[in-house]
C-alpha cells in the first residue's frame, strides 16, 4: 500500500470528508510524525507502536571506491518497537 | 515529551480544520488501515516517511531468562520499519542530549 492508496482507503472510510481534506490529513500526520522524530520526541501508538531514535557513536568508515578511511561523526537514525495489538494481528493474518 | 493521538487530533483540528470528533476518527482511522495492510501481509510504503516491511521469522531456540529453561520461540511473521530517505536526513541533524 503506497501513500495514495492510503489516501484513497481512508476517503471511502471517511465519506462525510473532502478528498483534499484527507489528503492534507494523512501529509499532516506523517509531517508531524517526521518533526517529532527529528527534534528527538518519541511517537506513542497504544496499539500500533512507538517511534524513538537510536543513538550511532561516531566510527571509522571506509570510502569504497578508494579504500580511503573517513570518520563518520555519530548520528541518530529512527527506530519503530510495534505495539502488541500490531504484533498480534501480523501475525495471525494472512499473506 | 512524546506525541500521542491525542496530539496529533489536536494539530488535525487546527491545521486542517477538522471537528474535533472527525479528527480523533481520523488518526485511530490512519493507523487502523496501516495496521489492516500489514495484517493481509501487503507493505506499506509512506515516501518522505519510511516503509513497514513484513519479516518471515523461523524457529529458533530461545529460553526463560526467569528460570533458564529452554522454550523454542515459534515461526513467525514481523513488521519491520524501514526509515525512508528523507526522514533519516532529518534526523540525523538532532544534536540530542545522548553525546
Amino acid at each position: 500500500m503506497t501513500k495514495s492508496e492510503l489516501i484513497e482507503a481512508l476517503a471511502r472510510g471517511q465519506t462525510h470528508l473532502a478528498y483534499s481534506d484527507v489528503e492534507m490529513a494523512v501529509k499532516g500526520l506523517l509531517e508531524q510524525m517526521s518533526r517529532a522524530l527529528s527534534e528527538g520526541d518519541r511517537i506513542e501508538v497504544r496499539g500500533f507502536g512507538s517511534f524513538s531514535l537510536h543513538y550511532r557513536p561516531p566510527r571509522m568508515g571506509r570510502n569504497p571506491k578508494t579504500g580511503e578511511a573517513v570518520a563518520l561523526p555519530g548520528k541518530h537514525v529512527p527506530h519503530f518497537k510495534p505495539g502488541k495489538e500490531l504484533r498480534e494481528r501480523v501475525n495471525s493474518g494472512e499473506d | 515529551m512524546a506525541l500521542t493521538k491525542a496530539d496529533m487530533a489536536e494539530r488535525l483540528f487546527q491545521d486542517v480544520g477538522l471537528n474535533k470528533r472527525e479528527a480523533k476518527e481520523f488518526v485511530d482511522a490512519f493507523f487502523e488501515a496501516v495496521r489492516e495492510a500489514l495484517e493481509k501481509g501487503e507493505q506499506v510504503k509512506l515516501s518522505g516517511f519510511g516503509n513497514f516491511d513484513l519479516r518471515q521469522k523461523n524457529q529458533r531456540p530461545g529460553r526463560n531468562p526467569k528460570t533458564g529453561e529452554e522454550i523454542p520461540i515459534s515461526a513467525r511473521r514481523v513488521v519491520t520499519f524501514r526509515p525512508g530517505q528523507k526522514l533519516k536526513v532529518r534526523v540525523e541533524g538532532y544534536a540530542g542530549p545522548r553525546q
